[in-house]
């Protein structure tokens, strides 16, 4: 079983004498056993018997104001932790609002373990009050979900669900429960055997493909590493930089790949992809060698898929088969955990030199830097970024929300250790940054934790403000206000003539919403008061802190490879070059 | 190009949804799907012909094996096997087209197992071709319905090894 996964939830066993017990109690038991002690969910009539069965329970339990929110807040808490997420709502409406977190999280292979109430097994399929199919609605945004029809299969499915989604390629798994269920009393065994026959994780890489992969390594003039967020989740980073520290090969990372790989580092290619640096992008097309690692070759990191990497043989080292040759065909594919995988490739790989590739790098990184205009009197917003980053030392978790805010994000703060920046990627679900933030910070209660957000995207689940504030979370969330939906404004402005349709809307006083709600407000305006401001947010201790940043209303964010170009046909290159 | 695709999946409620919801939302395309028990209670067998090219069918069995319920998944293509369909078909068959026709039912080992005044229903099995080409001599005289089981399939016995 993977390194990761939680010690308990792999073995059949459990400890506990057997005694009868109602399912609400069974449920509690086995969350504790599965080594639960928080947990996020908001209330509703058919989950009330597991409710009173909380209400002395030694868990810590965070309502969201919203069940998204709720959603987003688990899987922020277990991109920051590593541990599993979990999350409760009611039937209906409460498990439909679950969906977007969901989806956002089975994207990006987060572990959550959601559990809903439905309504009494006989009344199944009857239209009752706040009856919804929740394992048809939410199937496909789901590593796995079921129904539980049977008290005494309660436990053991509860358990099934910790393993599946903890191992292998990790992901939220929801387990649907009737009001009869939680209520109906059965005989709990000492000892519960998962019955998974279909369910199988494969730890450990084929070592001939292993040896396969070293060779091309070896053989290679113009390697390339490319590291997703897979890496992160299997807790391979060390693993990760020995191995490119061994074989002295450049390393460019997914979004969620951020954090993976020391961004101080010269052998840092930085983000690549759509506002991946050039140097990056660059480097791709050129490569011989293209090695990804828990990276699935998104659209938004190959740009067209004919022209991607076009002169490299590509090794594929992922957890998931599925991933392997799915949008781009692999030479050697290793299936398998990135940690043991890695591991294996140290022993095996060779340093070498590279001259004349590193120098070409160097190159491209010279002449292509990120960057913006540093004189300009407007308070630019990658300025805010740039300052968060400097004044917090590259220490803090960073979540965002989508768009330009979480590319800018992406871009200049500089990120060094795994879990630091957490971002909806694969789903990129505007609202997330807020509550991610607070699952982070009540997963990490010693660090600080910074939503980097835009403020259409603030908008979404700002309610959850409140949640911060009766939590006494000292989150930050800084809105690069720019007024517009600016990723949406960006294209209009490239693709469709600028004209900018309805892709601004008004925005209240951001300061004055934060104040209403019990959290601290600040305005900035000027860019001279971006650093004060900054200063001030950083210092507080217990509230939750908004600082809205009026910013450059139409900054663009480059590069930029339009969709449907190859990764090397780069927007923006002339401005990044000007402003070396 | 067509496969047959095996898959060995738990014996419980869901796993249609499970596996049908996978196809549907990776639009792979579904030619037919037999689902039935199989000597071990605990186990269904779907079988489900595909059609798709190599990478589309790669991501077929990768993805149906990744579902949780999915024991095995095996793709017959390539491989000897037995591959049968069952199919009941009621015909047009005036008395005086009868002598005419019950000499192509025989032809092709077909059963009546229904006769009324006018049509007759008749039971064929066998290879997807040999069902289609019964359908096309039918035509003529009339087809009035056609129910078809989908293929099951079975690799040949020297295949089985495992
Ligand atoms: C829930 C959701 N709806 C719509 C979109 C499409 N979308 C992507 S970026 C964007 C604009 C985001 O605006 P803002 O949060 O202000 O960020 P900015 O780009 O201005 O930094 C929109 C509407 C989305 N990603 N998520
Ligand atoms: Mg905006």
């Amino acid at each position: 079983m993977k390194s990761r996964s939680r010690s308990s939830a792999g073995s059949a066993e459990s400890p506990k004498k057997s005694s009868v017990k109602a399912g609400a109690q069974i449920i509690v038991d086995t969350l504790l056993e599965q080594g639960v002690d928080t947990m996020f969910g908001y209330p509703g009539g058919v989950v009330l018997p597991f409710f009173d069965r909380l209400y002395d329970a030694p868990i810590k339990f965070v309502i969201p104001r919203h069940e998204q929110g709720g959603c987003h807040m688990a899987d922020g808490y277990a991109r920051a932790s590593g541990k599993v997420g979990v999350v409760v709502a009611t039937s209906g409406p409460g498990a439909c609002n679950l969906t977007t977190g969901l989806a956002t999280a089975m994207m990006d292979s987060v572990p959550i373990v959601a559990l809903t109430g439905q309504v009494r097994t006989e009344l199944i399929g009857n239209d009752a009050f706040q009856e919804a199919d929740t394992t048809g609605i939410t199937r496909p945004v789901t590593k796995y979900n079921c129904i539980v029809k049977d008290v005494n299969d309660l436990a053991r499915i509860i358990r099934e669900a910790f393993y599946i989604a903890s191992t292998g390629r990790s992901g939220p798994v929801l387990i649907d429960i009737p009001l009869d269920v939680q209520v109906a009393r059965c005989e709990t065994a000492s000892s519960v055997k998962m019955e998974l026959p279909g369910y199988r994780v494969r730890p450990e890489g084929h070592a001939k493909q292993i040896s396969a992969a070293a060779a091309a390594i070896n053989a290679s003039e113009r390697p390339v590493l490319y590291v997703g967020g897979g890496v992160i989740s299997a807790n391979a980073t060390d693993e990760l930089r020995a191995m490119a520290e061994k074989a002295h090969l450049p390393v460019t990372t997914t979004l969620l790949g951020l954090g993976s790989y020391d961004q101080s580092k010269p052998e840092s290619l930085d983000m690549l992809g759509m506002h991946g640096s050039a140097y990056a992008n660059y480097a791709v097309q050129e490569c011989d060698l293209l090695i990804a690692v828990g990276a699935r070759f998104d659209d938004r990191v190959t740009g067209k898929l004919k022209d991607f990497a076009p002169n490299a043989k590509i090794v594929h080292i992922d957890v998931d088969p599925s991933s392997i040759s799915k949008n781009v065909k692999v030479d050697i594919p290793v299936v398998g955990d990135a940690k043991h995988i890695l591991a294996e490739l140290i022993n095996e790989v060779e340093y070498r030199e590279r001259e004349k590739w590193f120098k070409k790098i160097a190159e491209w990184k010279k002449k292509f830097p990120f960057s913006y205009d540093r004189n300009a009197s407007t308070v630019k917003p990658q300025y805010v970024v740039d300052e968060v980053c400097r004044q917090t030392d590259g220490k803090a978790i960073i979540t965002t929300g989508v768009g330009q805010n979480q590319m800018w994000a992406a871009q200049f703060y500089r990120f060094s250790r795994p879990r630091q920046l957490i971002s909806s990627g694969g789903l990129g679900t505007m609202g997330y940054g807020l509550p991610a933030a607070i699952g982070a910070q009540v997963a990490r209660p010693d660090e600080t934790v910074i939503d980097i957000d835009g403020d259409h995207s603030f908008n979404m689940t700002m309610t959850e403000l409140r949640t911060a504030v009766e939590n006494e979370l000292p989150i930050k969330v800084c809105i690069l206000n720019n007024g517009y939906m600016g990723m949406v404004r960006q294209w209009q402005e490239l693709f469709y003539n600028k004209r900018y349709s309805k892709s601004y809307l008004s925005n209240p006083d951001y300061a004055n919403v934060a104040e209403a709600l019990g959290a601290v407000g600040i305005t900035v305006d000027k860019k001279a008061d971006v650093s004060g401001a900054v200063k001030k947010m950083l210092s507080e201790k217990n509230r939750p802190c908004v600082v809205d940043f009026k910013v450059e209303r139409e900054e663009n964010v480059w590069p930029m490879v339009p969709a449907g170009k190859s990764l090397n046909e780069m927007d923006g290159l002339d401005i990044l070059e000007s402003l070396a | 190009m067509k496969h047959i695709i095996s898959a060995l999946v738990e014996n419980k409620s869901g796993v249609l949804a499970h596996v049908a919801g996978m196809f549907a939302a990776r639009a792979f395309n579904i030619d037919s799907l037999v689902v039935g028990r199989t000597e071990d209670p605990k186990l269904s067998r779907m079988t489900i012909v595909v059609i798709g090219d190599d990478r589309v069918l790669e991501q077929v069995r990768k993805q149906l094996a990744k579902v949780v319920p999915v024991v095995k998944v095996q793709d017959f293509v390539g491989k000897p096997v037995v591959a049968r369909d069952l199919m009941l078909i009621s015909i047009s068959a005036p008395p005086e087209k009868r002598p005419e026709i019950l000499p192509l039912i025989e032809m092709f080992k077909g059963k009546v197992v229904d006769i009324g005044p006018k049509f007759v229903m008749v039971e064929v099995s066998g290879p997807e071709a040999k069902i289609e080409a019964f359908i096309n001599i039918c035509k003529p005289y009339g087809i009035k319905s056609v129910a078809r089981t989908g293929t099951i399939a079975m690799p040949r016995q020297a295949q089985t090894d495992s």
